[in-house]
């Protein structure tokens, strides 16, 4: 489904999603690193505990949310993947960060 | 022509309650509701039952609010009940902040007249240092001096309560009728004709509730609502964790884990516009009263017009010239939500407002200029 066009012929970086190292093209999104593991979703809702993943994949449904780097509900669509970025689930709400 | 019993003029949150009411007390209810292009204060609005700082100098208003805040758990309830939508409502008591002594010295001032002028009804408070409301509230700033509480205050999901007074007065049988405006009006004691498009509504009785609308339309009926736009401005969080147990006045933290930071007074008119200013002034306090505040992300901002009477209290008539017809203007459309639909429509529908309500009537502004 999601096949890179043949004529790409970015650099590589690794990244990790939910443990698993990811090789994508540099540039991608966070979001498309998600896509391209193959994960079916990358967040649970903090209502209902809804499963959710990448959508719209340009900011605007906020269904991409996760862990990036140790910051809670980022919109991984729009944050660029660098090398050794660590993309983890967002698990329902954040915690308010009170120390 | 249709005939209703009632027609109540706007479907916002005043209007619905009283409609919600009315529908209750068995008449046949009409609720003309404008659209989007109205201004719509309902869906707007912070979603606070704050009754400690309603009334001051005014014990009326304060005894008003407190007997909405009381009414409150049974119209969740009932809500609830008849219509499957939870409105949220927790009512724990809530905490206003004060940042510097001045401040709370003051905020001490106007809870002891409160408490005065509450006289027998009694008014429960207590001025919180900030070690205990340290313990009671995580995060707090070192700026927060104290605080004040009270056991009546508590908060909603606003959007649910108006949706669950539609749905409610629906189902009880009153007819809804979106979309509409008030074309022309044909007005004599307790028989009032409303033109609107190709269909005639006629009721020997007739609520104004149309927010800033009703500043126009009580003229027509021998009423005066002066009432003008006042903005608040309403920024919303990411959702966290359950922080704190009660809402904090201008902060409340929704069931569903938004933090609700309000919320501006700024006479503009009739401008839903955003000011960055403003937004920031709002963000600046709120990072103040809990510095964890400022690592979250705002996800939604907005501008809405508060309804409100020159003197800040509501405005409740019946007109003199011609009985039958009643104006409710208020600018704590959520807050007085248990009072409009248990005790206002329970008064409409037997015809004569409660003399408690008399201190209400526009007519306190029509005191003559001194020479």
């Amino acid at each position: 489904m999601f096949r890179r066009r043949p004529d790409a012929a970015t650099p590589i970086v690794s990244v990790t999603v939910e443990g698993s190292e990811i090789r994508v093209p540099e540039g991608a999104s966070a979001a498309g690193a998600v896509l391209l593991a193959g994960f079916p979703s990358i967040r649970d809702t903090p209502v209902n505990g809804t499963a959710r993943g990448p959508y719209c994949m340009m900011g605007v449904c906020f269904d991409c949310l996760a862990e990036i780097d140790g910051v809670a509900n980022r919109q991984s669509c729009m944050v660029a993947v660098k090398p050794g970025m660590v993309i983890r689930r967002q698990r329902g709400k954040r915690a308010a960060g009170i120390e | 022509m249709t005939q209703f019993d009632a027609i109540v003029i706007g479907g916002g949150l005043v209007g619905s309650a009283i409609a919600y009411g009315l529908a209750r007390e068995n008449l046949k209810t009409a609720l003309i509701d404008e659209g989007d292009v109205a201004f719509r204060a309902s869906r707007g609005n912070f979603g606070l039952v704050w009754a400690q700082s309603k009334g001051l100098g005014a014990p009326h208003y304060q005894r008003w609010t407190r007997l909405s805040a009381e009414e409150w758990p049974r119209l969740a309830a009932e809500l609830g009940a008849r219509t499957g939508i939870d409105v949220g409502l927790e009512q724990p008591g809530g905490v206003q902040l004060c940042l510097g002594e001045e401040e709370f010295a003051e905020r001490r001032v106007m809870m002891e007249q409160m408490r005065t002028e509450a006289g027998n009804f009694g008014f429960d408070y207590r001025m919180l240092e900030r070690d205990e409301l340290a313990a009671m509230l995580p995060g707090l700033g070192w700026a927060v001096t104290g605080g004040s509480w009270t056991p009546y205050d508590g908060h909603v999901n606003s959007l649910y309560l108006l949706h669950a007074l539609h749905k409610g007065f629906v189902e009880r049988g009153g007819t809804y009728i979106p979309n509409r405006t008030v074309d022309y009006a044909g007005v004599a004691p307790n028989d009032f004709r409303l033109g609107s498009g190709a269909d005639e509504l006629a009721a020997p009785k007739i609520v104004l509730a149309a927010g800033l609308g009703n500043a126009k339309l009580a003229a027509l009926f021998g009423l005066s609502a002066p009432v003008r736009p006042q903005r608040g401005q309403i920024l919303v969080t990411e959702r966290t964790e359950r922080v704190w147990p009660i809402p904090i006045g201008s902060l409340r933290q929704t069931l569903e884990g938004s933090i609700m930071i309000g919320a501006s007074e700024e006479e503009v008119g009739f401008d839903t516009g955003q000011k960055p200013e403003v937004m920031q002034a709002i963000a600046h306090r709120a990072v103040q009263c809990f510095p964890f505040i400022a690592e979250l992300q705002i996800v939604r901002a907005w501008a809405a017009l508060r309804v409100m009477p020159p003197d800040g209290k509501p405005i409740y008539d019946e007109s003199e010239r011609f009985p039958g017809a009643f104006t409710a203007n208020c600018h704590s459309g959520v807050t007085l939500a248990g009072a409009h639909a248990n005790a206002f429509a329970p008064m409409v529908a037997a015809g004569a407002l409660d003399p408690m309500l008399v201190p209400f009537s526009a007519k306190r502004f029509d005191v003559p200029q001194a020479a």
